[in-house]
């Protein structure tokens, strides 16, 4: 008591101090997670977003579907038999930021992938009492009406490079055409695509092809969501941490 | 002195006009020019104010006792009103759409999942942040008996952050976003707010520089760690690299896993600095000073202090409990919180026990009425928090309203309920007025309000632990019971309570206004006149 | 400390004899109770931590002598709740799904499941009550688009309609606006025909004309008599059960633009027995063939 004196009398000490105080937990808890090898799960099939997801995914970020709705499936039994295999890091890793959530006003998504046809997407997002009456989800009908914007997709390619994602030069040079061909199955460039973003899946999503929509690109991330990883090569005793 | 800043604001002229002339997106063309505009303003009120007084104001007054700088305080004391205001309507406005979807509208700017980020921005660094700017101000000129430093500076601290405010909020309503849980605004408002709080650290700092107590008081050690560390968690975990220099768009440097803990470290810690440390400063002066007791226990107060700071940063991965983050993380962060529980009821304890020998004035003064009903809340939250860190029990809370109940037992209870006690505390001393305009009004207020707060958590606790029971409940086979709609359409009824008790809080606030607007006009309440609280002692400049 | 120590009246407690805008501070000691607490959260975590994964090292973290990990409890869990069930999956996978109903036990069973995985996997498209949406069948009525028995229902549910699993039911409704097969005045008669089968129309001539449209047209997958096909899911278009709905404008824009709704295969996601359930509790919802 009689030392805390000296730090009550001279501030640039409290200060200094209560900066170590507070630096500690974070550096011990946050800097293994970037150096420990069993963070992230070896898995198969993780790929970068195809920029048609990436739009997507942008979409779903702008218009805060986090605010209701985890990507996060917990190790539990009923989480795991409602939704799914738990989620694994390895499923996130090209996720700047994360968007596993907070609060589950909604159902989790990150295995929705799948689950439910281009329609009922469509359907629901529009007025999704129309499909589900109990629903307090907002309707989007705006997204189905607006151009998706396209001429910014290098450039989020490219940053997404710069901050981790394994963009290769192939895949930014082509961003623009792999955006457009995504939804177009008829396209000639169809196998390089597919070379590219291996498991994509291809056609009009929101039930107007003569339109390449906000709606195509955000259905275009839903139904990849949770289908990526290869869980039959997925070693589960090898992953408990 | 008066130069520098200008040119200051030349450079944001420049700046503002240059992001709106090479912007990429539209939405970074609005706010390069709000920029622009707020530049111009600024810079022609540093001319105005340069022919009104050229010199600046002296630190003491004429009979030597000092002078202090109030014109800020008043400002603040506006700003905090305003923001409460919007703040809790739109929290009404979501409770709402939750209870009745069609309150959406089905466009873009109106729909929850934009909102939700404008109410949390709102109460927390709208609200919040200009309470605590003003209160900070206010103590530390108080308890180092000096003029607030800097001239300029502390107007720039106040007006940069409002600037931060109005571009975070239509920001959000627009869709400019980082998805960053109470981390929203995208990175040019980031860097904006980061330099805001390097100025309102000096200005606080330089205060301090000038105390003539020897000793610094327990609010301002409070207040410190809740500037230093905010500037500390603000900077880590918005590090992100824009898409262009000239547009709105950034990804944040860290994925996955590592950006949630970095997230939840900055996310608790927001909880753990902006909404604890720096309101316990706010606690440790209205308290002793509106009951007029010395503070309980000096010791106390160094030893939760230190240990309040140390074990909040480890507390983060409660957050992410049963996540991919490893199970020894979420450890870490459940035992820590754990810990934490003591720390905090030392300042419980340090605030209540300051009203030993004076616990009558909980019935004479409806104002303490409020800062200590703000303790109890304290008290509550910071058992409930540590309990709700137990794996086995977060199993079961974590997504639900439970999480939504626990926030707003703080939030309504404690951060607003303090601050209330400080508004009540703060308009009769800065207008220098004998009493509030009535005591009646912040006694309606105080009860209307404190229903409000009941019906609001306690119908968040029985909607977030029906949802968690509802979400794992298994038939006698050992089947799933419920499909997820089912749940949603038993909360109906909880979404439509909570909302009652966000109007009845609401209402509550804006009598809190009246009652101040009335107070700062000078008005008394005839029936009241003769039986009101005087407030003149607290004004008294020594 | 200072000299001259001031005791406040009060509590009589010291005070630390400093001064701030008029507020002082008593030395208290801390609280006994709120000091054990302390002590004793700090030692319960201690105590967490040497049995649990806990602290993180160089190249690995401190396991814990419990040798615990929420992934492998789940495992266990999962195990244990699979044994539980063990026998009646088995049996429900092994018996032949007309034959389930004899036993009455295994058939409660595989209704409770069925149940519960409709309410899970089903209930967002075809509703919490099976009663449908626009574009997404009753599952409670009679009329079946693919065959009402349980082993239609079954294969329905497991390989989808129009999903993308290669053994999936197929037909199409074609789009004949769209892909100009015929023209707006053609669609609208042969709209009014439609609903001339299950409700009075007053434009007759119309209707008359619809039905030459009708006959050339449509009768080859929804039948001459239109009540029709299951081979291609063709509703029935006389039975006053409409899929999309019944004004005409939804009539008009199915002719005119085509339908082609999709119902996912369950086979990659469920597990069998699971399936099973879902076909005995759809066929026993009330309209089972
Ligand atoms: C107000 C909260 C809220 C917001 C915001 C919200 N949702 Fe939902 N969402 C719900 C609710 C409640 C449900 C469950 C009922 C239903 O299916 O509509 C749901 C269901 C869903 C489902 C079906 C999931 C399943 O497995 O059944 C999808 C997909 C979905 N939402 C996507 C989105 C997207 C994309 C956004 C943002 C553009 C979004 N939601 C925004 C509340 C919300
Ligand atoms: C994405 C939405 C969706 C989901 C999820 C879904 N269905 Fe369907 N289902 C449909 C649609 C659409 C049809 C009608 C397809 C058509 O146009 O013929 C259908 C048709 C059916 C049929 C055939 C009805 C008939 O008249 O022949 C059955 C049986 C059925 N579904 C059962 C199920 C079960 C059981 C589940 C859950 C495991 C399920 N469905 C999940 C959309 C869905
Ligand atoms: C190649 C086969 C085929 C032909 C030809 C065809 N239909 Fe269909 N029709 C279908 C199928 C399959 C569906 C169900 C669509 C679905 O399941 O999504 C359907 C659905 C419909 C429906 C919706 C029924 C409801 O319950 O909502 C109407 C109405 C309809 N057809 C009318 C017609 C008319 C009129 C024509 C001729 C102009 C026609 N169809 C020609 C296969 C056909
Ligand atoms: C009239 C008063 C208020 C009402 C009606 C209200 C309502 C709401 C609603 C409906 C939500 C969203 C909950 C959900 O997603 O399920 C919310 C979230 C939140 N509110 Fe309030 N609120 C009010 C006041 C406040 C105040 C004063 C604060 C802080 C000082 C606050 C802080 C928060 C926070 C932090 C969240 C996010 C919680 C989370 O993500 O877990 N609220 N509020
Ligand atoms: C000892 C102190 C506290 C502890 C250990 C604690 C613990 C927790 C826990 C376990 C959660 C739930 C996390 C989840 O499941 O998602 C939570 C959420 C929250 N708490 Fe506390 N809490 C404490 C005090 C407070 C106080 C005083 C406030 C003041 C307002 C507060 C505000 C919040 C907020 C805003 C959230 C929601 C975060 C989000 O999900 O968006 N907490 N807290
Ligand atoms: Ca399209
Ligand atoms: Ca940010
Ligand atoms: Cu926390």
């Amino acid at each position: 008591m009689l030392k805390h004196k000296v730090v009550e009398k001279n501030s640039i000490l409290m200060l200094v101090l209560v900066l170590i105080v507070v630096s500690i937990g974070g550096l011990i808890e946050i800097a293994p997670l970037f150096y420990l090898e069993s963070t992230i799960e070896k898995v198969k099939g993780m790929r970068p977003y195809s920029p048609l997801e990436l739009a997507g995914r942008d979409i779903y970020i702008r218009e805060g579907c986090y605010n209701c709705h985890s990507q996060m499936v917990r190790p539990l039994r009923d989480e795991s038999e409602r939704y799914g295999h738990y989620s694994l890091a390895a499923e996130s890793m090209y996720d700047h930021p994360f968007q596993w959530g907070s609060k589950r006003t909604g159902p989790d998504l990150a295995r929705v992938g799948g689950r439910y046809s281009d329609e009922w997407h469509v359907t629901h997002m529009n007025n999704p009492r129309d499909v589900v009456p109990e629903s307090v989800m907002p309707g989007y009908p705006f997204l189905a009406k607006t151009q998706l914007e396209i001429s910014n997709i290098t450039g989020n390619l490219e940053t997404n490079s710069l901050v981790g994602v394994p963009y290769t030069e192939d895949m930014i040079a082509n961003a623009e055409l792999d955006l457009r061909i995504q939804v177009d199955p008829e396209a000639d460039e169809i196998d390089a695509f597919m070379e590219r973003y291996p498991k994509a899946q291809v056609r009009d999503f929101d039930g107007n092809p003569a339109m390449l929509s906000e709606l195509d690109a955000l259905i275009a991330y839903l139904q990849m969501m949770g289908t990526l990883v290869d869980f039959t090569s997925y070693d589960v005793d090898a992953n408990k941490r | 002195m008066n130069l520098l800043w200008l040119a200051f604001t030349i450079v944001g002229v420049l700046t503002g006009v240059l992001l709106s002339a090479k912007a990429v997106d539209p939405n970074m063309m609005l706010h390069g020019m709000m920029f622009t505009l707020a530049s111009i303003l600024s810079a022609f009120a540093l001319i105005a104010r340069h022919y009104r007084n050229a010199s600046a104001p002296s630190l003491a007054s004429e009979n030597g006792s000092v002078n202090y700088n109030t014109e800020i305080l008043k400002a603040g004391v506006i700003a905090s009103a305003f923001w409460g205001i919007a703040g809790f309507a739109v929290g009404l406005v979501i409770a709402l759409q939750l209870a009745f979807p069609a309150l959406n509208f089905d466009l873009p700017w109106t729909n929850f999942g934009r909102l939700r980020p404008l109410h949390t921005s709102a109460v927390i660094f709208a609200f919040g942040g200009n309470i605590l700017i003003m209160t900070s101000f206010h103590v530390v000129q108080r308890t180092c008996r000096a003029r607030l430093a800097g001239d300029i500076a502390p107007w720039f601290v106040f007006w940069g952050y409002q600037l931060f405010i109005v571009l975070a909020a239509t920001g959000y309503l627009l869709g400019v976003t980082q998805s960053k849980e109470y981390a929203e605004p995208e990175w040019y408002v980031d860097i904006w707010l980061t330099l805001v709080w390097v100025v309102y650290l000096l200005v606080f700092l330089a205060t301090l520089w000038r105390r003539q107590e020897k000793h610094i008081y327990v609010a301002n050690w409070f207040y410190l760690a809740f500037i230093v560390t905010i500037a500390m968690l603000h900077v880590v975990n918005n590090l992100s690299v824009p898409v262009s220099f000239a547009g709105v768009k950034s990804y944040s440097l860290f994925a996955g896993v590592q950006s949630a803990l970095t997230q939840w470290w900055y996310g608790h810690n927001a909880v753990g600095f902006f909404l604890t440390a720096g309101f316990l400063g706010i606690m440790y002066y209205y308290i002793p000073k509106r009951v007029n007791r010395p503070v309980y226990s000096y010791r106390l107060s160094i030893i939760h202090f230190w240990s309040l700071i140390f074990l909040y940063i480890w507390a983060g991965p409660h957050h992410l409990h049963y996540t991919a983050l490893p199970d020894w993380a979420q450890t870490l962060g459940m035992t820590f919180s754990v810990m934490l529980w003591m720390p905090s009821w030392g300042g419980m304890i340090n605030g209540l026990m300051t009203l030993s020998g004076a616990w009558d004035k909980l019935r004479t003064d409806p104002v303490v009425r409020f800062l200590v009903t703000s303790v109890a809340f304290y008290g509550m939250s910071t058992f409930e928090g540590p309990l709700m860190s137990i794996k086995a029990v977060n199993a079961l809370s974590h997504y639900t309203d439970w999480t939504i109940g626990h926030v707003h037992s703080g939030a309504l209870g404690w951060v607003a309920y303090i601050s209330f006690g400080a508004l009540y505390f703060m308009v009769p001393v800065l207008w220098k007025r004998k009493s509030l305009y009535s005591d009646a009004l912040v006694n309606l207020h105080f009860w209307i309000s404190t229903v409000g707060i009941l019906l609001y958590i306690t119908a968040m606790w029985v909607s977030g632990i029906l949802q968690g029971l509802m979400w794992r409940a298994y038939d006698a086979f050992g089947f799933l019971e419920y499909s997820f709609s089912e749940t949603v359409e038993a909360m109906h009824p909880f979404y439509v309570i909570r909302a009652l008790g966000g109007l009845l809080f609401l209402i509550g606030a804006l009598i809190m206004i009246y009652n101040l607007w009335r107070t700062a006009r000078g008005d008394v309440r005839e029936k009241e006149a003769g039986k009101l609280v005087p407030n003149l002692e607290y004004a008294g400049a020594r | 400390m200072s000299k001259e120590v001031e005791k406040d009246d009060v509590t009589g407690t010291e005070t630390t004899g400093h001064e701030w805008d008029g507020i002082k501070e008593l030395d208290t000691p801390m609280p006994r109770w709120w000091l054990w607490t302390m002590y004793g959260t700090i030692i319960w975590s201690i105590g967490y931590w040497i049995v649990m994964p806990a602290w993180p090292l160089v190249s690995s973290y401190t396991e814990g002598f419990l040798g615990y990990s929420s992934r492998g409890a789940l495992e266990q869990e999962l195990e244990e709740a699979n044994e539980a069930q063990a026998g009646d999956r088995a049996a429900l996978v092994t018996t032949e799904l007309e034959d389930i109903k004899n036993n009455d036990q295994l058939y409660q069973f595989a209704l409770r499941g069925g149940k519960s995985a409709f309410a899970v996997n089903c209930s967002q498209c075809h509703g919490s009550g099976a009663a449908g949406a626009p574009g997404f069948p009753n599952l409670n009525d009679d009329d079946w688009l693919w065959g009402g028995s349980v082993d239609q229902i079954y294969e329905t549910i497991k390989y989808g309609i129009r999903s993308d699993h290669d053994d999936t039911r197929i037909g199409e409704m074609p789009a004949f606006l769209t892909n100009e097969m015929l023209d707006r005045s053609q669609i609208n008669d042969v709209t009014e025909y439609v609903l001339s089968l299950s409700d009075t129309r007053e434009d007759k001539e119309a209707v008359a004309r619809g039905e030459v449209v009708f006959q050339e047209n449509c009768a080859s997958c929804h039948g001459e008599n239109a009540k029709g096909n299951r081979e291609f899911g063709a509703p029935n278009l006389t039975d006053a059960i409409w899929f999309y709905g019944k004004d005409k404008d939804v009539i008009l824009r199915t002719i005119s633009r085509g339908r082609n709704n999709v119902m996912p295969a369950w086979v990659d996601r469920l597990d069998d027995a699971t399936i099973r359930q879902l076909a005995l509790y759809v066929h026993s919802l009330g309209g089972g063939e």
